[in-house]
């Protein structure tokens, strides 16, 4: 067993040093749960700042959309809410990210441990070369599972909608899936090691009609018990899945870091914007 | 910051689309102006090519709203451009039913046949002028995303509005004097009321100007108790 202390421990004896959060864009209509939250967020690639001062509240049980031109720092602002950025070694981060006001990014908080409370979804599916059964076993059992493993891998198919495809060949390799399935078993691997938060990076980016629609229902479906936060390139779908919808976008101060601009509603998103930018993006005008 | 669009072949559409509203609106303009034509000369010729020129304009009704679906349903609009395609559906449907007060207009006259009309035309006449004025103003309005303008529209409301109430008391006080009238009568009333009615479309329509504008649907019209 590791002596790294655990988030769980760190939150037990780290909480009283937190500033409160505060936002800079949008307003909630009314008052919800905070899930997770930017606070301040500024991150880096060496001396390049990718990110400036995102603050943003992302409420529980909601599907958050994450959307902006290509290259304003969407995934990077995704990958802060695991710490996935961590990977980079040029990588810096400044502010908070705070789970249940505990800020992700303090000294001693394990790294691990924040990403099995808040998992990811890859733009690519990305199933382990294992069997259907064991890309569900395998990381639940990496992350501790020790109870009726059977139970679990049914569970976590049924709630990805997918073990009705996949329950007569639960041995046969993850590979051989199609896409759309490929990538709800990833979504299955992800529930069963019981996060909190669901990332997804574009998710149905490589998947054809049918089977996004199928990711978007199961979206609706996972959202009764896990928050979501979604980056996508595609509009139409932000505006069909989200309740929320953060709209980033490059600064123009000629330091091209990505920032956010404006974050409500989708319905406000996508009907009445306030900021023009917005406008122009999710009507296709930008430029 | 200039915005450079990339949906040319959209904001195209969205132009050919205006220019439908523009047409439709032209026609109707012409039809209030023909009406009252009719009315004042018993015209029963002009009267028939009002009702004829009134399938023109369902039919241009019909080609907005199958344009607005096809919008919507290719180009999936959102924002500003979802709430100009929305108001324009609406503002087909008003300035359609303006046609149809028109035609109502004429079909009076083709009941009335050769009679002259029981008294002047001086107050419908202004009437017709502002109704028809305040078309212009608020499809300019809607041209132009010009939401004052599309307020002006509304205030206007009240000057016809206002003469209504005096053709209705010049009407009830003619069948007061003389009941044998009564029929005569109350066609030009039932003109009157066609002509208010008018007017009361013209400020839906500015309210979908402020909605364009907007996003939010805010009701111009003055309330019920000051209309007859």
């Amino acid at each position: 067993m590791s002596n790294t202390p655990t988030l769980q421990k760190t939150i037990m004896t780290d909480s009283t040093r937190l500033k409160p959060l505060t936002t800079n864009a949008g307003t909630a209509s009314e008052p919800s749960e905070t899930a997770i939250a930017a606070n301040h967020i500024n991150i880096f690639y060496g001396a390049f700042k990718a990110i400036a001062d995102v603050s943003m509240a992302v409420e529980a049980r909601k599907i958050t959309a994450i959307i902006g031109p290509s290259g304003c720092g969407k995934s990077t602002m995704l990958r802060a809410f695991n710490r996935m950025n961590d990977f980079v070694p040029t990588a810096r981060v400044e502010g908070e990210i705070l789970l249940h006001g505990q800020n992700l990014y303090a000294p001693g908080v394990d790294p691990v441990e924040v990403r099995r409370r808040v998992g990811m979804v890859f733009q690519k599916p990305n199933p382990f070369p294992k069997s259907i059964y064991d890309n569900i076993a395998w990381a639940a059992r990496l992350n501790g599972y020790r109870g009726d493993m059977d139970k679990l891998v049914e569970e976590s198919l049924r709630a990805a909608a997918l073990w009705d495809e996949v329950k007569d060949k639960l041995k046969q390799s993850g590979l051989s899936l199609s896409g759309g399935q490929q990538q709800r078993l990833c979504i299955a691997r992800t529930i069963a090691i019981r996060p909190e938060i669901i990332l997804m990076d574009e998710p149905c980016s490589a998947l054809d009609p049918i089977a996004t629609i199928k990711i978007e229902e199961l979206m609706q479906e996972l959202k009764q018990r896990y928050t979501i936060i979604i980056v996508t390139h595609n509009m139409q779908q932000a505006a069909r899945v989200s309740d929320r919808t953060a709209m980033m976008m490059l600064t123009e101060d000629g330091k091209r870091s990505g920032t956010l601009i404006e974050f409500d509603d989708t319905n406000v998103i996508f009907t009445r914007p306030k900021d023009k930018r917005t406008e122009d993006y999710v009507s296709g005008r930008f430029g | 910051m200039a915005t450079t669009s990339h949906r040319l072949h959209f904001d195209q559409e969205l132009h050919d689309l205006q220019d439908n509203l523009l047409r439709m609106a032209s026609l109707v303009d012409s039809a209030i102006a023909h009406a009252l034509q009719a009315l004042a000369d018993q015209d029963l010729d002009l009267a028939r090519q009002i009702a004829i020129e009134d399938a023109r304009i369902n039919e241009i009704r019909f080609k907005i709203e199958e344009q607005c679906l096809l919008l919507i349903a290719r180009e999936q609009p959102v924002a500003t451009d979802l709430r100009a395609i929305v108001a324009a559906l609406n503002i087909a449907g008003e300035i359609e039913r303006m046609g149809d007060h028109a035609a109502g207009i004429a079909k009076t006259v083709l009941r009335m046949g050769v009679q002259a009309p029981i008294m002047p035309l001086i107050d419908l006449n202004r009437m017709a002028d502002e109704s028809r004025s305040m078309l212009r103003t608020a499809l300019d309005a809607c041209v132009k995303r010009d939401s004052e303008l599309a307020q002006s529209v509304a205030w206007r409301d009240d000057v016809i509005d206002g003469l209504y109430q005096d053709v209705f008391r010049q009407i009830v006080g003619l069948i007061a004097d003389d009941p044998a009238i009564t029929t005569r009568a109350m066609y030009l009333l039932f003109a009157g009321h066609n002509l208010e009615r008018i007017g009361d479309r013209c400020v839906n329509i500015a309210e979908r100007v402020i909605f364009i504008n907007s996003g939010t649907m805010k009701e111009l019209s003055a309330g019920p108790d000051e209309h007859l």
